[in-house]
């Protein structure tokens, strides 16, 4: 048998799950003591080059609350063509269609390989793609212009017959009508005046609404068109929008001095919001929100426009001193789950040097599915880069995009689902596998999910209900299937069906499997998740203190230690790096605000709850490479020591990619060795990281702030904030080395945590 | 008649009765006019007249001579003032003449003796006799007829031609008017030599009689001329004054008159009533018909020889006035100028002459047939016979048949020659033919019952019915008998005063040479008169106009007259060209100097003292410390040595330029901007008023109004369109094109856009151009039918508080609102309140919300001109509140056609986009301590009691602002008013426009009535009764109207005329159209609509009128109708206008009516063929097309003529009038008739001589 470690990537490979244990206890007292639950990562649309999809509907199991999907797991007669449900334990019959079905004719489902699978229906007519574009005017007269032109370009990226309309906002939100010829018209709104999204769709002249399509059934794509001006297929306005994008004026409303200009974000959103609910309900669309600053009238107004007002800062916001938050995200929140409800995601591209609310508007994209990119500047390539990769193609040429989804889960008898967490609302579906108890966004079998992308990746939690003195459930797997509805980019609907099965141990007896079964990594971000879901409504502190309670909990039940020595103190392989990954987690900005504005926060954890597993622990623990004389790149341990002069280090947090010159190397640099022919493979080694780095920014969304520093660089910050402080100014030359960068911080290092954790962890006390 | 003019009186007379001292004033002035007039008159008439009259009202002269009765007036008068010298007393006996004339006239004419000495007094009296002259002298009252006849109006004037001296009666009634001497003189030197003339005819009849009169009034006139037109009625009245034959002559009418009177009245009466009867009757049918005349001169002489006693004179009398003046007027005479004269033309002149020379034969005879007054007279003429004098004055009144007809006017039956008799008599007042009816009732009636009974009664009773109200007619009458109807019934229109002739004659008066300001307290000429203003201090009366010039010094006796003291108020009124606009004064940082108490404005009033270091406000007296900067010597007299450098030392209207602090916030205006908001519905682009509307302001576009003609405008302009929801449009230039946004949020809303929303024509030409090309097109296709109204003006306003600024909204809207949105409005027409007590609710907007609106619209200084263009009912009464609360107009085109209506419309938008304005206005009136302004009337907001917020004012917008007493005003300073103005021009000049006034104050109620303005107290009156009906029933409104009338008229009967019977209707010279003026407005189709009228039309009128001027209203409610066929393309001067009346129409003519709304052309079925070829390009009547709506151009100089003719009327109103043609006898002429004013309307509305008969009801009730 593989290890687990192949076991682990093949899995992940094949359905995109990662699980946090890989054998599963049979009782919940004994997954209790486990500290970290059953639990997985899921990625829904993982990419499956090798996996087509099939044309025809999944055959799910009769029973009116189970439906579960036939699965290769499932029991078979191919004579009486009758399958068994392996959650509910109905005997069904095949459908006429699977007529010809026998042991060597097996329908693709049955295929062990097939344990996911991806089924194309027909489900009333294909609806093309929506883009709302929103767009804040109250920009600098530069950056409106690099917003035009991304815009304007990115007109040719979309799909021919992908709808598209443009809203327009500054102190009054303009909806612009792209069907007309000759003057451009538009409907205003003020931006101070919320209204009932019956008023809106009145006001637009929306009043005809078509009948409201179930879900799964939107409108005929030709009904909606006609009706509504507003968005129309962007191969057809293409040269209109064109135009009007380039005749975008900047809000006209003169700011007075000591003020900040009057953005209606809340109600732009609103209305668009409103538009899409009006004319498009359950149909995939994006809102696309480009911001300058924060919203600063009307509802969901983040900051008042005096510039004598600062935005609130996290010590606002713990004084209780922030007097728009509270509203604001409730506002924001609301409309986030009305988008929901229609399948609409929102995404916020904010670009700004000082913050724009996204602490407030967070929600909109974090229970939609949709980006957030923050920037500085429109005219960066930061964000015209990134939002050109909103619109990046797959190897098939189709949009890395999803639209109006539904994850349910079907569990076996012995789990049931907790909760989930990701870009996801929970429809409230309950069911037989639905746990009281809740983790993430629980009480429910089923979550919508508006918007994914082949990276899109949910946290699921699960629990065991098999009571401790039951016995070990028949059949020996507990099997969890996840049934993903989703509209594809080319408006086909599909339905991907991912059945897992783990084996049951029993604690008791099979400690040592079950501990050897741990996913290390998996369960890191799974606690992260946690840790950050919680971080989301409770205090800092009181977060870290759970995760560090955790942490000790599972040193204690996993380590080899002699009580209250915390020398004797061992852990085995499976769980060797996991207290790292936490000590820097606990010093990452998704649980430390410090440093960090509360719209960074947001940010980070925006991304932390949706990135697949690599990406999410490269954001917990940064990854340091060392490019030196001495030989081929190497990666080196994020620590302060790796900071030496003559190497050039790359790290990759995921939101930044610094790349530091040590101290020698950027003397050189500035000496300009690299221009000297002779010197060939200096300039050669001050390019590898740049390469690396090129290759890094080529592949990810968002695209990171690309930082070229050097040694006492001020942008070296980003660098020493994130290694672990094992040298500062405290303990310079206790270790006696030759090198490593000080780090100027009270923070504890590495080692006093680890030392800390095993004298709690071996403490008899605890 | 009633015309009792008393201005006469006011001139000179003083002297002779020196006695009179409450008359002193009427009664002098009377007299003095009266008498002068008289005298003149009597000359005149008896022999000038005829001839003077003949020149000016040669036919009204005619009679006006006969008139001279005018002596009677002046008896009338010394009547009234008469009471105390013996001369009052003859006055008063003449009144009692006068006013008996009718009835006992031949009583009187006993008295005559008495009065002999009247006749004295008439001279004096003659005021009293102008004033009531014509009616009072009854024999004037025959002669009254007389002059009547001769003055058409006559009658009226005739009491009035007396009066006429005094300005109002006959043309020389109007120069005596105007300023009496003056007036007098012109006209009189004229009528003398007419006299003379008149003599010469008056020779046939009776030389020698003439003769005399004539030398007397020769040798009088000169004196008397003064009065020319007192003249005509001097003329009599000169005889009596000048000679003391006059006086025998006066006594004669005296005689006659009270003969005439006592005649009616008592028994006596009866036997020559009778006698009138039988020959009356038939005289009168005669009369009427044409034919008559012939017979008439024939009766005449035979009458007067008959008359030699009454019976003469009323036999002859009645068949002879009534034939001279009917065939005059109706018959081919009349139509003459001559209708007088014509009439007397050769009759009545002879009779005249006859009169006048001979006139005691003759006027026997005349006498006679003035019928009542005639038998009367002709007795007294008889008796007075000797009395050559008298006989002038006699035959005038009788040649004055006229006076006949007068009397017929006046009592308003004039048929009944019986009723002339008296009539004339009580035409001298109306309320005299009532009164002569009382008086006259039991005798005269009796009188004439015996006289008409048999004969008369026949005639009268078709003839009441004809012309007689039930309600106009007197009760008394009616009690008294029927036989009085009868008479009434012939009351003879011409008889009556005449809103041509006081027209004419100020014209003729004051038309000629320029009106300087410097007099105080000096009536202007009226508003229908061309003349230059030359300003030496006071305001001049384009901006301001008084209804009195002479205020009475106290609140009692402001109330005991009931005379309105108002002023009406046109800040910004454009000046002609030759009269330079008001010039800037800028005194820098500092500001415009004031006084330190009252804050008044540093004027020509303010008395520099202590060397000019203090001035003293002529407001409020107090003291106020001279700027050094402003330092300046006294000379002399204590002026400053630089106040003719100054304008504000030395002008009645001038500028300042204002400083920050009178900017709103202290920072100076922007300047401000005009915004079109189009309704593009369905109707609106249906009827092509969208595509009209952007095809016009593509031109308009380069007319804003601005200060300099060579620089650019700095109006800015923004445009919406508008149906359900609102479009705004963004025409920056920089765009290539514009763009629209939309706001559907209609119940809240806002302004979409700043910058690109208001631009600068010259850069954003090409947009703006492309744009209004593009509407149209737009909504070519629209469906939607549903508007909003309260949004639209909220979007203007909200995009005027963006741009922080002032500015105007041109709403061009369609239909009702009933679209969801604030100030959505619900259909609420329903005829049946109306006459009913809630009828007020149907101009009272139907929703507050407007209201609110108004005010902040106000405060913004957002002023909203609306358009509109309904298929029906829009509810014009609560659409119209913003405007008319901001300073806007309110245009509206019913079932507007672009084929028919597209002219009109362009012209007024035309118009109203270029008309220079000030925005943001606040204008205050300040007044002499003593008197307040207490209420104002106009399209104008007001937050506070004192400060009228305008946040417009235009051109043509009036504010009329009424005061009262609250304290006393003495004689000493006058009664001075300050009224500034501070506004933003069009530029975004912050300035303060100042005009000052300053009028005269009485102690004497006559010098009231003397120097008051009936056209402004009309315009007062019109104001406040539009406004009432918001908050009464239309029938209060009108009863409050006439008892307040009434209550004037009685006033001044009470205490200015002279005593003289009840049944005399006297009317002061300046007030003698007040009754007619008053029945247009009574019978406006706001006060008491037809069924035909909508209520939108009512409530458009009511706001419409609400802001007219003097001049507006003036032609609004008596419009202007001139013959057409009497246009001399070759001249530049218009046909003579005729009164608005249908039977002024010949079937053979073509008339043009204006009323400053619209243009009628009335063809009558028989008109000439070259006419109709000259007009129409085509000789047959059917072949015109009544659906024209101008006339074709055609190459002929009568075409030409006409077309120019029409464009000046256009020019001179402030909307175009759109151009209907009407065919006699079609079906659009009862539109037509409707403009007929003096005619009785067929919603109720009483005609002229009714509602005269009516108001002397009123008057006699209010004196007993």
């Amino acid at each position: 048998m593989a290890t687990y470690q192949e076991f682990i990537q093949q899995n992940e490979d094949r359905d995109g799950i990662r699980c946090s244990w890989n054998l599963w206890p049979s009782s919940r007292l004994e997954a209790t003591r486990l500290v970290v639950p059953v639990s997985c990562l899921y990625t829904p649309l993982k990419e499956r080059p090798d996996l087509p999809p099939v044309q025809y509907e999944p055959v799910p199991c009769t029973r009116a609350n189970c439906k579960a999907v036939l699965n290769p797991l499932c029991q078979v007669d191919f004579r009486a063509k009758i399958w068994a449900c392996n959650f509910c334990f109905q005997r069904n019959s095949f459908p006429p269609s699977y007529a010809g079905i026998s042991e060597v004719n097996q329908p693709a489902e049955l295929m062990p390989q097939f344990s996911t699978i991806e089924y194309i229906v027909q489900r009333g007519p294909p609806t093309p793609l929506i883009f709302l574009y929103l767009v804040d005017t109250c920009l600098e007269e530069e950056d409106l212009q690099a917003l035009k032109e991304s815009l304007q370009m990115s007109l040719s990226l979309l799909p021919p017959n992908a709808l598209v309309g443009l809203i327009t906002f500054g102190r009054m939100i303009q909806v612009h009508e792209l069907s007309c010829e000759g003057i451009a018209k538009s409907y205003v709104f003020r931006g101070t005046k919320e209204l009932a999204p019956k008023q809106i769709q009145e006001m637009l002249g929306l009043m005809k609404p078509a009948t409201s399509g179930q879900q799964g059934k939107p409108l005929a794509p030709h009904d909606a068109a006609a009706s509504c001006r507003f968005l129309q297929p962007v191969q057809m306005v293409d040269m209109n929008l064109t135009d009007l994008l380039g005749e975008l004026q900047r809000d006209p409303w003169p700011v007075p001095q000591g003020k900040r200009p009057l953005r209606s974000t809340g109600i732009a959103l609103s209305i668009a919001v409103g538009l899409l609910e009006g004319t498009f309900p359950n149909t995939g669309a994006r809102v696309m929100l480009f911001t300058g600053g924060p919203p600063t009238q009307g509802p969901g107004m983040v900051v008042g426009d005096e510039l004598k007002t600062p935005i609130r800062s996290w010590h606002d916001i713990q004084k209780d001193n922030a007097r728009h938050l509270k509203k604001a995200t409730k506002y924001y929140e609301a409309l986030a789950n009305r988008a929901a409800v229609n399948g609409h995601s929102v995404d916020i591209y904010a670009c700004a040097l000082d913050q724009t609310g996204l602490l407030e508007m967070k929600c909109l994209s974090n229970l939609t599915g949709g980006h957030i990119v923050m920037g500085d500047s429109f005219n960066t390539s930061l964000f015209k880069q990134t939002f050109q990769r909103v619109f990046n193609k797959d190897y098939n040429g189709e949009f890395r995009m999803a639209f109006g989804a539904t994850l349910e889960v079907k569990t076996s008898r012995e789990l049931k689902v907790s909760g989930a967490i990701g870009p996801c609302v929970s429809l409230n579906t309950k069911g037989p596998c639905v746990s009281d108890s809740e983790m993430g966004v629980g009480g429910t079998c089923q979550w919508k999910i508006c918007s994914l992308s082949p990276a899109t990746t949910l946290a699921m939690y699960f629990e065991v209900v098999n009571q401790h003195n039951a016995p070990v459930p028949q059949g020996g797997r507990g099997v969890v299937q996840f049934v993903t509805q989703y509209q594809h980019s080319n408006t086909q609907r599909r339905i991907r069906v991912t059945t897992i099965a783990r084996n049951w141990a029993d604690a008791q007896s099979q400690i040592q499997h079950i501990e050897s079964s741990f996913d290390q990594e998996a369960s890191a971000v799974l606690m992260a998740r946690l840790g950050v879901f919680r971080a989301e409504s409770e205090e800092g502190p009181d977060v870290l203190r759970w995760l560090d309670r955790q942490l000790i909990r599972l040193c204690q039940k996993f380590g080899q230690f002699n009580k209250d020595d915390p020398n004797s103190f061992r852990l085995s392989e499976s769980l060797s790096l996991y207290p790292q990954f936490m000590f820097h987690l606990r010093r990452s900005p998704f649980l430390q605000v410090f440093n960090n504005s509360p719209d960074e926060s947001s940010y980070y954890r925006h991304h932390f709850v949706r990135q697949d597993l690599t990406q999410s622990l490269i954001m917990i623990q940064p990854i340091l490479y060392s490019y030196s004389f001495h030989g081929p790149p190497e990666p080196v341990l994020l620590d302060s020591s790796s900071i030496l002069p003559d190497r050039i280090l790359l790290m990759d947090t995921f939101f930044q990619l610094v790349i530091y010159h040590g101290e020698t190397i950027a003397q050189w640099r500035k000496a300009g060795y690299q221009e000297m022919a002779e010197y060939e493979n200096f300039k050669q080694l001050l390019q590898a990281p740049l390469d690396d780095a090129q290759e890094i920014l080529q592949t990810r969304f968002p695209m990171p702030r690309y930082i070229d520093t050097e040694h006492g660089g001020s942008q070296a910050r980003f660098l020493l904030s994130k290694v672990n402080p094992s040298q500062t100014h405290n303990n310079l030359y206790a270790w006696g080395q030759e090198s490593g960068a000080p780090i100027l911080t009270d923070d504890v290092s590495l080692q006093v945590f680890m030392d800390h954790l095993k004298k709690l962890a071996v403490s008899s006390s605890a | 008649m009633n015309v009792n003019q008393q201005p006469h009186m006011a001139s000179p007379y003083g002297q002779p009765q020196p006695g009179y001292q409450r008359y002193p004033q009427p009664g002098y002035q009377r007299y003095p006019q009266p008498g002068y007039q008289r005298y003149p008159q009597p000359g005149y008439g008896g022999g000038h007249v005829p001839s003077a009259y003949p020149a000016q009202y040669a036919p009204d002269n005619g009679p006006g001579s006969g008139y001279q009765q005018g002596p009677p007036q002046g008896m009338r008068e010394p009547p009234t003032s008469g009471t105390p010298p013996v001369s009052g007393a003859q006055s008063y006996s003449q009144f009692g003449q006068g006013e008996t004339q009718n009835g006992p006239p031949p009583m009187v004419a006993p008295p005559q003796g008495t009065l002999v000495s009247q006749p004295h007094t008439p001279n004096a009296v003659s005021l009293s006799g102008p004033t009531q002259p014509p009616y009072g002298q009854q024999f004037g009252s025959p002669p009254i007829g007389m002059q009547q006849m001769t003055n058409q109006m006559a009658s009226m004037q005739v009491g009035s031609t007396a009066p006429s001296p005094a300005g109002p009666g006959y043309a020389p009634p109007s120069t005596a008017q105007a300023p009496i001497s003056a007036a007098y003189t012109p006209s009189a030197p004229p009528t003398f030599p007419p006299t003379s003339s008149a003599p010469s005819q008056p020779p046939p009849t009776e030389a020698v009689a003439q003769a005399p009169p004539q030398p007397y009034y020769g040798a009088p006139p000169p004196a008397q001329q003064p009065f020319p037109n007192a003249v005509s009625t001097f003329s009599s009245a000169g005889p009596t004054q000048p000679q003391a034959p006059p006086s025998v002559s006066q006594q004669s009418f005296p005689q006659a008159p009270a003969v005439s009177q006592p005649p009616f009245s008592t028994a006596p009466p009866p036997g020559p009533s009778q006698s009138y009867g039988g020959p009356l009757p038939p005289t009168q049918p005669s009369f009427q018909r044409a034919p008559l005349p012939t017979s008439q001169p024939g009766v005449f002489p035979g009458g007067p020889p008959p008359t030699s006693t009454h019976s003469q004179l009323p036999g002859p009398m009645p068949p002879q006035p009534p034939v001279s003046q009917p065939s005059p007027y109706y018959s081919e005479p009349p139509p003459t100028t001559a209708s007088f004269p014509p009439q007397v033309g050769a009759p009545p002149r002879p009779p005249l002459a006859g009169m006048q020379g001979p006139p005691m034969a003759s006027q026997g005879p005349l006498m006679a047939s003035h019928g009542p007054p005639g038998a009367s007279q002709g007795p007294p003429m008889q008796s007075q016979g000797p009395p050559m004098a008298q006989v002038n004055h006699v035959p005038p009144s009788q040649p004055g048949m006229p006076p006949g007809p007068i009397n017929a006017s006046l009592s308003g039956p004039p048929p009944q020659p019986g009723m002339q008799g008296y009539p004339p008599q009580q035409n001298g007042a109306f309320g005299q033919v009532r009164g002569p009816q009382p008086g006259y009732a039991a005798p005269p009636y009796s009188g004439q019952p015996n006289y008409g009974a048999p004969p008369a009664a026949p005639a009268p009773a078709p003839a009441a019915p004809k012309r007689l109200d039930p309600d106009s007619i007197p009760s008394p009458q009616t009690s008294d008998m029927p036989p009085v109807q009868k008479t009434r019934h012939r009351i003879d229109p011409d008889a009556i005063p005449s809103p041509i002739q006081v027209i004419e004659d100020d014209k003729a008066n004051k038309g000629s040479q320029p009106f300087t300001t410097g007099v105080r307290g000096q009536a202007p000429p009226l508003v229908t008169t061309r003349f230059q203003v030359k300003d030496q201090g006071n305001a001049s009366p384009r901006y301001i106009r008084c209804t009195a010039y002479n205020m009475p010094c106290n609140s009692d006796m402001a109330k005991q007259s009931q005379v309105p003291l108002a002023a009406v108020i046109k800040p910004l009124a454009t000046l002609p060209p030759d009269e330079s606009p008001p010039y800037l004064v800028d005194h820098g940082e500092s500001g415009p100097i004031r006084c330190n108490r009252c804050k008044a404005y540093m004027c020509p009033f303010m008395q520099f003292i202590e060397g000019g270091r203090r001035f003293q406000c002529g407001f409020c007296s107090c003291v106020t410390e001279v700027p050094p900067h402003y330092f300046q010597h006294l000379d002399h007299t204590g002026k400053r040595v630089d106040c003719y450098e100054r304008p504000e030392l030395s002008m009645g209207s001038y500028e300042f330029m204002a400083t920050v602090d009178y900017c709103k916030n202290n920072k100076f205006p922007q300047p401000p901007a005009f915004i079109f908001l189009i309704d593009v519905s369905y109707n609106a682009v249906k009827n092509g008023m969208v595509g009209m509307v952007c095809q016009e302001l593509k031109t308009l576009m380069d007319y804003l109004p601005r200060e300099n003609p060579d620089v650019e405008s700095n109006v800015r302009v923004g445009f919406v369109t508008y149906n359900k929801v609102l479009h705004f449009y963004n025409v920056k230039a920089s765009l290539a094109q514009p763009q629209m946004l939309v706001v559907s949020d209609v119940a809240d809303m806002f302004v979409p856009l700043l910058d690109g929303f208001l631009v600068n024509v010259s850069e954003s030409r090409v947009v703006i151009e492309s744009l209004l090309d593009q509407i149209p097109e737009m909504f070519a296709d629209t469906r939607e039918t549903e508007t909003v109204f309260g949004p639209v003006i909220q979007a203007g306003l909200e995009a005027l508080k963006a741009a922080d600024c002032a500015g105007k909204l041109f709403i061009f809207h369609s239909s009702l609102p009933i679209a969801e949105a604030p100030g959505k409005l619900k259909n609420r027409e329903d005829k049946k309140l109306v006459g009913t007590d809630k009828e007020k609710s149907l101009f009272q907007p139907q929703v507050s919300f407007y209201n609110t609106l108004a005010k902040d619209c106000v405060a913004q200084g957002c002023c909203v001109d609306l358009f509109l263009f309904p298929n029906q009912y829009v509810d014009v009464a609560t659409l119209g509140v913003v405007p008319t609360s901001t300073g806007g107009s309110i245009y509206k085109y019913t079932y507007f056609q672009a084929s028919s209506d597209q002219e009109r419309f362009l012209n007024d938008l035309r118009r109203d986009v270029q008309k220079q304005m000030g925005f943001d206005a606040v204008m205050r009136v300040r007044t002499s301590t003593g008197i307040r302004a207490t209420d104002f009337f106009g399209s104008f907001y007001m937050s506070n009691t004192t400060d009228v917020e305008l946040a417009g004012l235009d051109c043509d917008k009036t504010v009329t602002v009424e005061f009262r007493h609250d304290d006393k005003l003495s004689e000493e300073t006058g009664a001075l008013m300050q009224c500034a103005v501070l506004y933003t021009s069009c530029s975004g000049q912050r300035r303060l426009r100042v005009h000052n006034m300053a009028v005269n104050c009485c102690s004497q109620l006559a010098d009231l009535y003397r120097n008051c303005e009936t056209d402004t107290i009309i315009n007062f009156f019109v104001k406040y009764a539009y406004r009432s009906v918001l908050s009464s029933p239309t029938k209060n409104v009108r009863d409050s109207l006439v008892n307040q009338c009434a209550q004037i008229l009685a006033c001044y009967r009470k205490n200015c005329a002279s005593p003289s019977s009840a049944g005399q209707l006297i009317l002061p010279e300046c007030m003698k159209l007040l009754p007619v003026y008053l029945n247009c407005v009574l019978k406006s189709d706001v006060l008491q609509p037809g069924a035909d009228v909508s209520l939108d039309d009512r409530a458009y009128l009511r706001q419409l009128v609400s802001a007219m001027d003097v001049a507006e209203s003036h032609v609004f409610f008596y419009p202007r109708l001139l013959p057409l066929q009497k246009l001399d393309a070759e001249s530049t001067s218009l046909p003579l206008a005729v009164r608005d009346s249908e039977e002024r129409l010949s079937r053979g003519g073509v008339y043009l009516l204006e009323n400053g709304l619209n243009i009628f052309i009335w063809v009558g079925v028989n008109a000439q063929q070259e006419l109709l070829q000259n007009i129409f390009g085509t000789p047959a009547f059917s072949q015109i097309d009544p659906s024209m709506t101008s006339l074709p151009a055609l190459d002929n100089p009568f075409s030409k003529r006409l077309k120019e003719i029409i464009e000046s009327i256009r020019a001179q109103r402030s909307r175009y009038m759109k151009l209907m043609v009407v065919k006699q006898e079609d079906k659009l002429e009862l539109i037509f008739k409707h403009f007929l004013v003096e005619d009785k309307s067929n919603n109720g509305g009483a005609s002229y001589v009714d509602f005269l008969c009516h108001m002397h009801k009123e008057i006699r009730q209010l004196l007993s």
